[in-house]
């Protein structure tokens, strides 16, 4: 038992109590460092984590896996964190109070995801969930005065304990049937079993429902909207990239090394899911005014793209699911951290208010003009190479009116996008003052903005590990 | 390998959109000068590009991709970052060339207005539409290919402009243009993906290398449906009868650098594209879909021709007149013989010359009199002479003068068209659209040259200073390739041979087989 192989985890934790002493010993005035501070730690800990690469080890007898595949998911994890903090110091400094602890759960949730992207077994996977969902609940509801986040943390409680509850009662089933909590034993005692049993589909069933809740697939999608538009800005991008990715690493593991057998089953629920999320959530967006709720929809309909890599349930799907996660983590980050920039300069988040943004900040349009298109997949961003490694996963294997339907949808969202891009670009502005960005929320835009247009014209680097992360779940 | 002159012809411009990016938005004159420079390299290396191919391997019959890059891209995908010019591909790096250094100095009327942003995306823009014909990997020419539309989408939202006779607004006319393209590329793409992953299957390993797909024999049924998802995206773009109705729109929309840029070179890359991949590749879907093309073909010829007889906005006369020629183009690619493709090649380039041209003096009369609306010219030809002699030579040359470039190019895509004994009603139908040709562009001349003088328009001046770079370049290229058309022919024929040579291969396998589709 080598525990070293746990020390980015083992990091994390430190990190995390090391910030919440650190705040309670130094005044109040002076814990606005903070946040640097677990930037910089999370910045090394990322760094650390490419030595991880190669290891492929179990530990406690399959209920914990470094694999690449968690490797690299907890690189997203951490990528976004970092991203998250470092343009979050000057929102944070608005709200006012309980500045360290807002940083501190932040890290808290990120562990969750780590823990959730290397469970091998379900209670772990259960575990990981709630540490990052429970430090969700908190983040959402952070600022205290604002009725709207408090409306929104008790709505992501309350329908968050809900899923939880259905992915747990999911869970129990499977185990029920199979008597292993283990996945990759699941697979075994399921080819064992042959025929499906009633119990084991109702279990199958509320897998998906619980998982759909956390990475909003229609129909459960409801929550996030509301969510997404009352929560702090930067708690939105996190939750939107992060408890998302997480969510969909745990049920990629679930699903392709537990259930491989009945994959003609769930690929069928999942296709039709992830058709009805692309179409449902495109379409809502187009009349959403407020960016926050825009967004939101957009985030639903990207879920449903990432779900075509989970159909086809191979290597190429599972790279496809990574590349797009994490350069989706880039778009989003990038799009939010404009937004919770131009609220804390405007105090606005209506998509009419963004009038003349090119004149009043360039570079803070270009940033969003250039997210929100890698996000619709215009080449040459990165979401077009994304959107290709995916949609080509599933092509031939029945699911082109998917694939047709994914490509018309993302051209369709083109249109909520540009509107965006016409109000910045072609308004006057109403206030023609210059919108300044603070030292650290610009250099997130710049990376956000560098990587997106790099990884569009050379995908290659990130592709290398994508491809490292999908072998190791298929080894 | 030695310099790798396409990446630098490729590179030029984004270059200058970088120097551009540093450079104070108040001083426009420089902006404008880095644009013209760079774009001008571009310009003087595919001259010489063109007569180095044109003497070494045109003259002595060798043919084939010369000056080729090759750079592995995205490794598990199978992507090389592959460029290289052939007969075909030439002419319209050319074309694109012209066009894009011409267009600078075009006039849009309120481009004064935030030069600095404007002159970096038509720098953008340029280099897209320069990657998807040098692109030898079909993934590099998708990623191009789309490259193009943001770009235009905000230079018609900030620069363009309504029109008075119809009810389009500029945002209008840009989501329309967007909307359309965007729609066609997600069928393109699709289609794409799929003949990627097959052809993964058939070679067994991937590849988006174009000339290697161009070896599978793919089956006939799946040829018929990829044909049929690419022809719908190309001809979107080509604006073929019945998706024609964003391009009117759109060019009369856009501020005069775009129009020139996308009715001159943008939608031949619908032709490049449905000739390069569509026919090259999928020769029997071609076979399967070419006589349904040929009937729209007609349609675009005539039905356009007819509308640009009613029409009083300038630039609508010529965004028809453009959907019209077209029509020439798509006849020439449906006759699938090397005759018709030659002069359907042929054709896009003079159209591209001839249509910048067009608008870059329509432009300039709209710039310098604030108005588009035929009944409200006349006469100009008394105010403005040399905006009037380079009217009347795109008009000309829009008609199909002998001696200019368009001439031979719709002469032999009749006479490929005749030769099919199919398409010889069609094409009979399609030459009354020549005529018509003529009478519009003339009628047009006439009513906004000619005439009387007006006394309103004593106030406006003639063309001066850089004004007289579009002038001067076009026409020199219109009379040039119209004197010499082997200049053009020979080179496009060099080109055209192997797809030329790969449809009758693959029609007469067929045939073989029982001509069972």
């Amino acid at each position: 038992m080598d525990l070293s192989l746990l020390s980015i985890e083992i990091a994390t934790v430190l990190l995390a109590l090391t910030v919440l002493i650190i705040g309670l010993l130094i005044p109040k005035e002076q814990r606005f460092g903070l946040g640097y501070l677990v930037t910089i730690g999370l910045a090394i800990i990322l760094f650390v984590s490419f030595g991880f690469y190669g290891i492929n080890a179990t530990l406690f007898d399959g209920m914990y896996f470094v694999d690449d595949f968690s490797i690299f998911f907890k690189q997203l994890f951490l990528v976004a964190a970092v991203l998250v903090t470092l343009a979050a110091t000057l929102y944070v400094k608005k709200i006012g109070t309980n500045y360290g602890e807002f940083f501190v759960m932040i890290v808290f949730a990120a562990l969750g995801m780590m823990v959730l992207a290397s469970a091998g077994e379900f209670i772990t996977l259960y575990l990981g969930l709630e540490t990052m969902t429970i430090s969700f609940y908190i983040l959402t509801g952070f600022k205290k005065k604002d009725s709207k986040s408090a409306e929104s943390g008790i709505k992501y409680l309350i329908l968050g304990a809900m899923s939880s509850g259905i992915l747990l009662y999911g869970l129990s089933l499977v185990y029920g049937m199979t008597g292993t909590t283990v996945i990759s034993e699941v697979a075994v005692k399921l080819s064992q079993m042959g025929s499906l049993s009633p119990a084991m589909i109702v279990g199958m069933v509320f897998l998906v429902a619980g998982f759909g809740f956390k990475i909003s697939a229609v129909p459960f999608q409801m929550w996030s909207p509301d969510v997404y538009e009352g929560a702090p800005t930067p708690v939105t991008a996190f939750l939107a990239v992060g408890s998302k990715a997480a969510a969909f690493a745990a049920l990629l593991r679930v699903f392709l090394v537990a259930f491989p057998d009945y994959s003609l089953q769930w690929k069928m629920l999942f296709a039709a899911l992830a058709a009805l999320t692309i179409i449902i959530g495109n379409l809502v967006a187009i009349p959403q005014t407020n960016i926050k709720r825009m967004l939101a929809y957009s985030s639903i309909a990207q879920a449903g793209y990432i779900m075509t890599g989970v159909i086809a349930a191979d290597a190429a799907g599972v790279r496809g699911v990574a590349f797009y996660g994490m350069l989706y983590v880039f778009a989003t980050i990038g799009a939010f951290t404009v937004v919770m920039n131009f609220s804390a300069n405007t105090g606005s988040d209506e998509i009419r208010d963004y009038a003349g943004l090119a004149q009043r900040s360039p570079l803070m349009a270009a940033v969003l003009t250039v997210c929100l298109l890698s996000m619709a997949g215009i080449p040459p961003l990165a979401g077009f190479a994304g959107k290709f490694y995916l949609f080509s996963s599933i092509v031939d294997q029945g699911y082109l009116w998917l694939v047709i339907i994914g490509l018309l949808m993302s051209m369709a969202s083109v249109y909520y996008y540009l509107s965006v891009a016409k109000q910045m670009y072609m308004a006057d502005p109403a206030d023609d003052s210059l919108i300044v960005v603070p030292a650290g929320a610009k250099a997130v835009l710049l990376i956000t903005m560098a990587v997106t247009v790099f990884l569009g014209i050379y995908p290659q680097p990130l592709s290398v590990l994508a491809n490292l992360a999908a072998n190791s779940l298929f080894f | 390998m030695g310099f790798p002159v396409l990446t630098a012809i490729l590179l030029a411009p984004i270059i200058g959109a970088l120097i551009s990016v540093f450079i104070p938005k108040e001083e426009s004159k420089i902006i404008k000068a880095v644009a013209g420079v760079t774009t001008f390299i571009s310009l003087a290396l595919t001259i010489i590009l063109y007569i180095v191919y044109y003497t070494q391997y045109v003259k002595t019959g060798i043919g084939g991709f010369a000056f080729t890059e090759d750079i592995p891209w995205v490794a598990d995908l199978g992507v090389i970052y592959s460029l290289g010019v052939d007969g075909f591909s030439l002419p319209m790096l050319l074309l694109t060339n012209i066009i894009g250094f011409t267009s600078v100095f075009s006039r849009s009327w309120s481009k004064e207005k935030r030069a600095k942003e404007f002159y970096i995306l038509l720098l953008i823009l340029i280099t897209g539409v320069m990657g998807t014909f040098i692109a030898r990997d079909l993934f590099i020419f998708f990623l191009f290919y789309e490259v193009v539309v943001i770009p235009i989408y905000i230079m018609v939202i900030i620069w363009g402009s309504g029109s008075k006779t119809k009810d389009v607004t500029k945002e209008y006319a840009g989501m329309k243009l967007t909307i359309y393209l965007l729609i066609g590329s997600a069928f393109l793409l699709a289609a794409m993906i799929w003949m990627y992953k097959e052809a993964a299957v058939i070679l067994g390993s991937p590849t988006f290398d174009i000339a290697r797909l161009a070896t599978i024999d793919f089956p006939a049924q799946f040829q018929i449906i990829v044909f049929g998802m690419m022809a719908f995206g190309f001809t979107c773009l080509l604006s073929m009868f019945p998706f024609h109705s964003w391009s009117p729109d759109g060019y009369a929309g856009a501020p005069t650098a775009v129009s020139m840029i996308h009715a001159g070179v943008l939608k031949k890359i619908g032709g490049y594209g449905l000739i390069r991949i569509g026919l090259f590749i999928l020769p029997v879907g071609a076979k399967f879909w070419a006589p349904l093309i040929a009937i729209f073909a007609v349609a675009n010829v005539v039905y356009a021709a007819l509308i640009c007889l009613a029409q009083k906005d300038m630039k609508y006369v010529v965004g028809y007149s453009s959907v019209s020629h077209m029509g020439f183009v798509l006849i020439g690619v449906a006759s699938l013989n090397i005759i018709g493709l030659n002069g359907a090649v042929a054709n896009m380039f003079a159209h591209g010359v001839m249509s910048a041209l067009f608008f870059s003096m329509v432009g300039y009369i709209y710039g310098a009199t604030k108005s588009r609306y035929i009944p409200d010219l006349g006469g100009l030809a008394h105010q403005m002479p040399v905006a009037a002699v380079g009217f009347v030579v795109a008009a000309m040359a829009s008609a199909g003068l002998p001696g200019l470039v368009s001439f031979v190019p719709e002469f032999t895509t009749f006479v490929g068209a005749f030769k099919e004994p199919s398409l010889q009603i069609p094409a009979l139908i399609a030459l009354t659209g020549v005529v018509l040709g003529a009478v519009y562009v003339l009628r047009m001349v006439a009513n906004v040259l000619f005439g009387p003088r007006k006394e309103e328009w004593d106030h406006v001046e003639d063309i001066k200073g850089s004004y007289w770079i579009p002038v001067v370049v076009l026409i020199a290229f219109i009379v040039a390739f119209g004197v010499f058309p082997s200049l053009l022919m020979d080179m496009v024929n060099s080109g055209v041979q192997p797809i030329a040579a790969k449809l009758v291969q693959a029609t007469t396998a067929a045939a073989q087989m029982g001509g069972s589709i």
